[in-house]
Parts: C-alpha cells; sequence; structure tokens
C-alpha cells in the first residue's frame, strides 16, 4: 500500500493575536500581543499600561504618611507587606528604633498576608488549567485569614495597617487564638491541595517541562521570589536581608531546581509550610509593649537616599527614596517583583503552545497593578 | 569585597579618574556610590560583570531620576556570589535629547527597566533592541515624571 506523506507544501504564515486585555488568564487588564505560527509562540509582547495610576509622582507630592496607603493598591494581595516596605525605609531613615511587639506582629502578617496571596494564586492556577474545583478551595481557606485581618485591621484586602512607627493599632484579643485554630485547620488542607491537584497526573502533563528559566537567566532578568527559586536560585531577601522579627526564626528557602512551571508550584506549596512554621515560632511569643512609637505629624526625611527590600508574596520589592530633607520625597521608586518577573516571559514561551503560556502565567503569579505601578 | 576594596578595583581600571568622571561617595546613603561620565558607562558596567573579583550579576533596581539641571540613571547592583552591593549613577546635560548607552546586552533585566525610563523620562538608550513607549501611548507628548512636566487635566497640583 502506498503511503502519502503530508509535505510541507502547506506555507504557514505567522500572525499577530491579541491575549488580553480581557483575557480570564492575565487576571486583569495586561495585553499581551502574540506573534503566532499555528499554535508555535514566535513572540510575546507585553503591552502594559491599562491601569497606570502613576503612584510614583503622587509620591513626590504626598507626605510620607499618605505614600503607605498608596502601596496598598500596587500588588494588593501582598498589601501587608507593602506597606511594611515604606514604614521600615521611613524608620530606617529617622534612625526611629520600633518596639519588639511591633516588629513580631508585622512579621506574624506578613506571613498570612503570604498564605493569603498563595491561596488565591492556587486558586487560580488550577482554574487557568482547567480545575475549577481548586479555585473554591482555596478561596474557602483564605476567607479564614481575611476574617482575622478584618478583625484586626479593619479591612479584608487593602489593609494600611502600618503606619511609620508602628501599627495603627493594636492586635484584636481575638487575634492569637484565630491563628492558632487558622494554622490547624490549614496544616490538614495542604495536604488536601497535594491529593487534588499536585498529584493530578492532568496536571503535572500540563505544567513538567513547560516554561523553563535557568539559574543564569533567573538572574540576569532579575527573577525574585518563587519564580527566582524554582531556577535553584537562593534569593529570599528573608533570609539575605532580614527584617522585622525575621532574624529571629528558622525556616527553610523553599528551593527547586527544575525552573520549569511544575517547579514553581511545588515552591508556593513549601512556602505554605514555611509561613505556618514561622508564625507557630512567634505567636505565642509575642511581646507586651507599645503598638506604636509616636512620631512627628511632619515627617521630614533627613537629606540623603534610602532603600529597603522586603520579600513579598511576588518577590523582591524595593523601596528607593531620594529625599532633599522636605516633608515629601523627591524622588519615590518602586522596584516591583511583578515587573522584572513579566519580562522574562518572552525568553520562557517562545516554542510553547497558547495553552502553555497560560500554564506558565498562572506560575509567574502576575498582580498587574504592581506591574502599571 | 569591602566598599574600600571596591572602590581600590573600579579606580586601578581608570588611572585617569576626571576623564571619566569618576566620583566616590559613601555620603547620604547606605551603599557605594559611584559616578560615571556617560561615554565610560557601558564599559564600566561590563567590567563590573566581567570580573570575577566584582562579579555584579544582579542589577535590582534601574530608576530615572530628574535631577533639575539634568537627567540620570541609577543602577543597583550586587553580586549573587559575593554579595557585595554597588550603587552606579550617571547623568546627563542634555535635556532636549538625552542619550544613555542600554545596559541591557549586560543585564537582561534592563530591557524592560529602560524602556519604562524612556517612557517616563524621555532617556534614550542607544542599541536597545526595542526602545518604543511601554506605558503609555505612542501618541502621548511629553515624560510624566520629569519635574518640569505639566498636565492641567490629570495632575492635582497643590
Amino acid at each position: 500500500m502506498e503511503t502519502t506523506t503530508v509535505k510541507s507544501n502547506f506555507k504557514s504564515e505567522e500572525y499577530f493575536i491579541n491575549m488580553g486585555p480581557q483575557h480570564p488568564a492575565t487576571h486583569g487588564v495586561l495585553r499581551l500581543v502574540l506573534t503566532i505560527d499555528g499554535e508555535i509562540i514566535k513572540k510575546v509582547d507585553p503591552d502594559l499600561g491599562y491601569i497606570h495610576r502613576s503612584i510614583e509622582k503622587m509620591c513626590e507630592r504626598d507626605s510620607y504618611q499618605q505614600i503607605v496607603h498608596l502601596t496598598d493598591r500596587m500588588d494588593y494581595l501582598s498589601s501587608n507587606i507593602n506597606n511594611e516596605a515604606v514604614c521600615l525605609a521611613v524608620e530606617n531613615a529617622l534612625e526611629l528604633e520600633v518596639p519588639d511587639r511591633v516588629k513580631v506582629i508585622r512579621t506574624i502578617i506578613g506571613e498570612l498576608t503570604r498564605i493569603s496571596s498563595h491561596c488565591l494564586w492556587w486558586g487560580v492556577m488550577g482554574m487557568d488549567v482547567g480545575a475549577l474545583t481548586t479555585y473554591f478551595y482555596g478561596f474557602r481557606d483564605r476567607e479564614m485569614i481575611n476574617d482575622i485581618m478584618e478583625e484586626t485591621c479593619g479591612a479584608r484586602l487593602t489593609m494600611n495597617y502600618n503606619v511609620p512607627g508602628g501599627l495603627m493599632f493594636d492586635i484584636h484579643p481575638n487575634f492569637v487564638p484565630r491563628v492558632k485554630k487558622f494554622i490547624t485547620h490549614f496544616k490538614t488542607k495542604i495536604p488536601e491541595f497535594d491529593r487534588l491537584l499536585t498529584n493530578n497526573v492532568i496536571f503535572q502533563k500540563r505544567t513538567r517541562g513547560v516554561g523553563i528559566l535557568s539559574k543564569e537567566d533567573a538572574i540576569s532578568f532579575g527573577a525574585s521570589g518563587p519564580v527566582g527559586r524554582a531556577s535553584g536560585y537562593s534569593c529570599d531577601v528573608r533570609k539575605y536581608h532580614p527584617y522585622s522579627a525575621l532574624d529571629r526564626v528558622t525556616f527553610n528557602e523553599a528551593l527547586q531546581t527544575e525552573g520549569d512551571t511544575f517547579a514553581r508550584y511545588k515552591v508556593r506549596i513549601q512556602e505554605f509550610w514555611e509561613s505556618l512554621s514561622i508564625i507557630e515560632q512567634l505567636i505565642d511569643n509575642i511581646p507586651e509593649g507599645e503598638h506604636r512609637v509616636a512620631t512627628k505629624a511632619v515627617i521630614k526625611l533627613p537629606k540623603g537616599e534610602y532603600f529597603q527590600k522586603v520579600e513579598t508574596a511576588r518577590g523582591e520589592l524595593g523601596v528607593y527614596v531620594i529625599s532633599t530633607g522636605t516633608k515629601n520625597p523627591y524622588r519615590f521608586k518602586f522596584r516591583s517583583p511583578g515587573f522584572s518577573n513579566l519580562s522574562l516571559l518572552n525568553h520562557i514561551a517562545v516554542g510553547g503552545k497558547i495553552g502553555d503560556l497560560v500554564a506558565t502565567m498562572a506560575t509567574l503569579d502576575l498582580v498587574i497593578p504592581d506591574i502599571d505601578r | 569585597m569591602t566598599n574600600e576594596e571596591l572602590q581600590r578595583k573600579i579606580e586601578s581600571w581608570y588611572p585617569d579618574p576626571e576623564a571619566s568622571g569618576l566620583v566616590f561617595s559613601e555620603e547620604e546613603s547606605q551603599f557605594l556610590n559611584v559616578s560615571i561620565s556617560p561615554k565610560d558607562l557601558y564599559d564600566l558596567m561590563s567590567k563590573l560583570k566581567a570580573d570575577d573579583d566584582t562579579y555584579f550579576d544582579y542589577l535590582f533596581c534601574l530608576t530615572g531620576v530628574d535631577w533639575g539641571e539634568e537627567l540620570g540613571v541609577v543602577y543597583h547592583l550586587e553580586s549573587t556570589q559575593h554579595r557585595h552591593q554597588l550603587v552606579v549613577k550617571v547623568s546627563t546635560p542634555d535635556r532636549e535629547h538625552p542619550v544613555l548607552a542600554t545596559v541591557s546586552s549586560i543585564w537582561k533585566t534592563a530591557e524592560f527597566h529602560e524602556r519604562e525610563v524612556f517612557d517616563f523620562f524621555g532617556i534614550n538608550f542607544t542599541d536597545h533592541p526595542n526602545m518604543k513607549r511601554l506605558f503609555l501611548t505612542d501618541e502621548w507628548e511629553g515624560y510624566p515624571l520629569r519635574k518640569d512636566y505639566e498636565d492641567e487635566i490629570n495632575m492635582i497640583l497643590k
């Protein structure tokens, strides 16, 4: 019998396709201009600015207390950690020593924020690759943290709980028992996450070997957070430049070496356990004392330049302040983790399929307001 | 390397510091600051990355600054091996057509960050692979993060 082979008589043609700005997998108003050949991606060109509010320009007009609440609106899933970054930068500049109680509470709330952010990521990660159930599981557990935050900080998403000098108010009496209850609850849920999604064969086939990022490229592209650590690049700010109470706890930096989408997934699952461990070490040892030291009503930073790094749920957030000694900063720069992590998307998505791009983007965990500052 | 060792190392590359505009400063900053003239920027940056003793492989922040008279860029560098940090500053007095060398061939992250600086400060980076607006539309007039930028509709001035 004669066999026919399909020759490449069919000329394929490259063409452009818009992914976003209203696309469910971009989780916000991000527009990707894709150059594709059939279903193979040749180029990914992000087009940004759909929700740019020019926060850096607004900071030049505002006082330092006002700047703190603007940071809630950058990476809104790590709002507490963003607040902390600005407060730490201001406190360092003023050489203000905050009470031990503040440091410990800030760290606990920071780690709770990280778990809550990763819960949301885990839910939508599953949803992006077609497992809708995970969305409800992730949001169920995130809800407990939101309730704790609501009781103590007064808000569920944009907390604005940190102020230069300490905390807006002291923790609620229910805070400690509720956090302990959450820890016990969540420890039984992470294995459930694993049973549902991590060990799922279809999920693993969608993610293993997809979107591989080497360690050298991770450093060169400025990757940070779980994206960098999945490529074996040890970049945890909490380890290298510890702030608040992070120097008094022991935890392991979640590291993987494969650098693919599944490795980035595993890093975040491991971070659930590490964050729980950090909270457990601190929750019974919250020192007594004031929740705030008084600052002047008008804060003027001494002339100079200040840089503060923190580890948000997405990676390294840098706050760079140039002060001329007045009540407003001369220049206020946010080095946002999402912006650098987005810059490597083209590098790891080229050669893959559009479906792979969705899975890859899910593990970059982009929050668009963080990129469009 | 300590800050003194870093300073001696960089000084050894430029026997005539005045010709390269080389100025070191540790005042009012937690890092060692190096200022360099635009013509030697690329040379210094590639040496900082390539030399085994300095090996600054991580550009963790790239900031455009309007200094009033001059437009400048501030580079925050860190070595993931030696864990030392350095700040490199460069500025150009030409506010009409500011041009600086790109460092995107040394650190890939600079490609996006330089586009952001181009968008908001109008600094053009020569040999940049994709020098166009990133956040704003192509027809946008002016560069919003410059101090002399005015927009009566969108800006609330106090």
